[in-house]
């Protein structure tokens, strides 16, 4: 079985986030460019199970939509462990845009599963995925904390309201993973870089699609007021304080 | 035109969450001058049902069959999708929670309708229809343009007051006939915990950092939760760790909440916790470090040390629910 593992290229999390003129984009100077955290454990997931024969999983695929210019975190991807990689070569718009693209994609090549992670920390959407599913008509499985496969079938966990379900839908399918579908994500060792220098990375063109949406504006989140700071000795007054000023208690 | 509100039931009862939902849609509704039609999906009985109305809903459908015992992403979508056709809906609101995550998408594919995910206040405009959203895990709001006909939002929970507006609700029962070949996911185990506060619902969440020093300096912490009534939390350090179960994990890769009070124990503020809390209304910190970032974003702070502050705020506690 092959899997696609989805990649979305973020600023790095701890990003000072500044506004271009006009507002309506960030300004990416100096912006560090990473994989986006749920689809690095994602592929950390989707590596952990090639290596392990009896899942039945012989390739890793990943793919991204986007420019040239991020060819690098590509490279980290196939560093990582990834086979190889598909890049559409097109700045992404939005949602509806990039899952489309991925969906063209999967109809001309065949994969039995497709990872993404259940939100990119830019755009914080928690859509594509849902979407890649809808437009193959396949099933789709989200906020999975773990998957593994027996006898070619999945097993995943399914986190519900205050609880877990164990889950399984016939291959393919799109698992859409949250926080525990990896511990850590895999970290990209010296031989796994040189050997990702000549990896395949194959380029293909964009279907032709509008977005359904559009970033009109940003804005920064309003400031908070300042703290007001209560004597360790006289801790009983922030009790107090959150009943009768605050009234949240 | 109407606006459709998805009611998601909790073995056949709603909660607070659904109660937002249906207020917001209805806010929605009359910034378009039009009505809310609710769908409901699974059994769910009619007092339930007509608790909607007291939000405003003015059509409840009630859809159910033995197909909707577990979410199958499919059918639900399929179902929602149709609904929304018949009842020409131009708006459809759904949870900004794993449900809504799970559905929203698929009925976007289906009715070509743009989604502004995790919005927390009414649209800035009704043309072009423009939301207010949560981008870059909080460091930025985007005023965000929808251009299909059919627009989906999903609302972040905890984020939109209740507003009461009753009006008589009719209710409409729905057997609705799925293609039986779409209903794909088996569920073969279910594990609930019962009896707890559940984290994306608590009102107050005690939360624990590496400030605590060791998984065995818990018990006051949970002890303080449990006087307010409050779910309890950690930050990523201590859900790697092991001290806490991953389920408490607050912050950006884990639950992203907004509670009315978030109390942070020995958390020193990193990015990515704040992420998840900065969408709390007030935000209380106790830290050894005077410097640490997370009293730039609490309004209330004591710096001290947590195993020496937590019994003080316990006895309070105790104190005022005499």
């Amino acid at each position: 079985m092959k899997i696609l593992v989805c990649i979305s290229n973020v600023p790095d999390t701890t990003t000072k986030i500044k506004f271009a003129e006009g507002n309506a984009s960030i300004d990416t100077t100096g912006i560090q460019w990473v994989i986006n955290p749920w689809d690095e454990l994602s592929l950390t997931r989707a590596l952990e199970l090639k290596d392990d024969a009896a899942s039945g999983i012989k390739s890793v695929t990943v793919i991204h939509v986007g420019p040239a210019t991020a060819e690098p975190t590509i490279r980290k991807a196939l560093a990582i462990g990834a086979d190889d990689a598909i890049r559409v070569n097109s700045v992404p718009s939005d949602a509806w845009f990039v899952a489309t693209q991925i969906a063209e994609v999967v109809k001309k090549e065949n994969f039995d599963v497709i990872m993404c992670g259940i939100e990119s920390s830019d755009y914080n959407g928690s859509v594509v995925g849902g979407m890649i599913s809808e437009f193959l008509g396949i099933p789709s499985v989200s906020a999975v904390s773990d998957m593994k496969f027996e006898n070619e079938k999945p097993l995943m966990i399914r986190e519900i309201d205050g609880g877990k379900e164990v889950v399984t839908v016939p291959v393919p399918f799109v698992a859409i993973v949250q926080k525990g579908i990896a511990k850590e994500p895999r970290i990209a060792a010296m031989r796994g870089i040189m050997l990702a220098r000549s990896k395949p990375v194959k380029v293909v063109e964009p279907t032709t699609v509008d977005p359904l949406t559009q970033i009109a504006e940003f804005e920064k989140p309003k400031p908070r007021t300042a703290c007001k700071f209560i004597d360790a000795d006289n801790a009983a007054q922030l009790i107090y304080l959150l009943q009768n000023e605050a009234k949240v208690i | 035109m109407s606006v459709l509100v998805y009611t998601e039931n909790w073995d056949g009862k709603f909660k607070k969450l659904t109660f937002e939902l249906v207020s917001y849609a209805t806010g929605v509704a009359k910034m378009m001058n039009t009505s809310v039609t609710a769908v409901s999906i699974g059994k769910v009985n009619e007092n339930e049902l007509l608790l909607l109305g007291k939000y405003g809903a003015n059509k409840i459908i009630n859809a159910n069959n033995e197909q909707f015992v577990s979410l199958d992403n499919q059918v639900y979508a399929a179902v929602i999708s149709e609904i929304s056709v018949k009842e020409n809906a131009s708006v459809i609101i759904i949870s900004n929670n794993n449900t809504g995550k799970a559905i929203a998408p698929r009925i976007s594919v289906r009715l070509k309708a743009g989604v502004g995910s995790g919005v927390s206040k009414l649209p800035l405009n009704i043309n072009p229809f423009t939301v207010y959203k949560r981008t870059y895990s909080g460091n930025a709001f985007a005023h965000l343009t929808i251009r299909s006909d059919v627009k989906i939002l999903t609302l972040a929970q905890n984020s939109f007051d209740l507003i009461e507006t009753p009006v008589d609700a009719t209710i409409e029962n729905l057997n609705p006939v799925v293609d039986g070949s779409l209903l794909k996911t088996v569920v073969k185990n279910i594990q609930k915990q019962s009896g707890k506060i559940l984290l994306t619902d608590a009102d107050i969440v005690v939360s624990g950092g590496r400030g605590m020093k060791s998984p065995d300096n818990w018990s006051p912490l949970v002890e303080l939760a449990n006087l307010l009534g409050a779910a309890t939390a950690c930050s990523r350090p201590v859900s790697d760790e092991g001290w806490r179960p991953h389920e408490e994990h607050t912050g950006q890769t884990g639950k992203i909440i907004a509670p009315n009070l978030y109390i942070a124990v020995g958390i020193s503020g990193a990015t990515q916790h704040l992420a998840g809390i900065s969408s709390s209304k007030y935000i209380a910190a106790i830290n050894i470090d005077k410097d640490a970032p997370i009293f730039e974003a609490a309004q209330y702070g004591i710096v001290g040390d947590a195993m020496k502050v937590l019994p003080k705020l316990v006895e309070a506690v105790k104190e005022i629910k005499k």
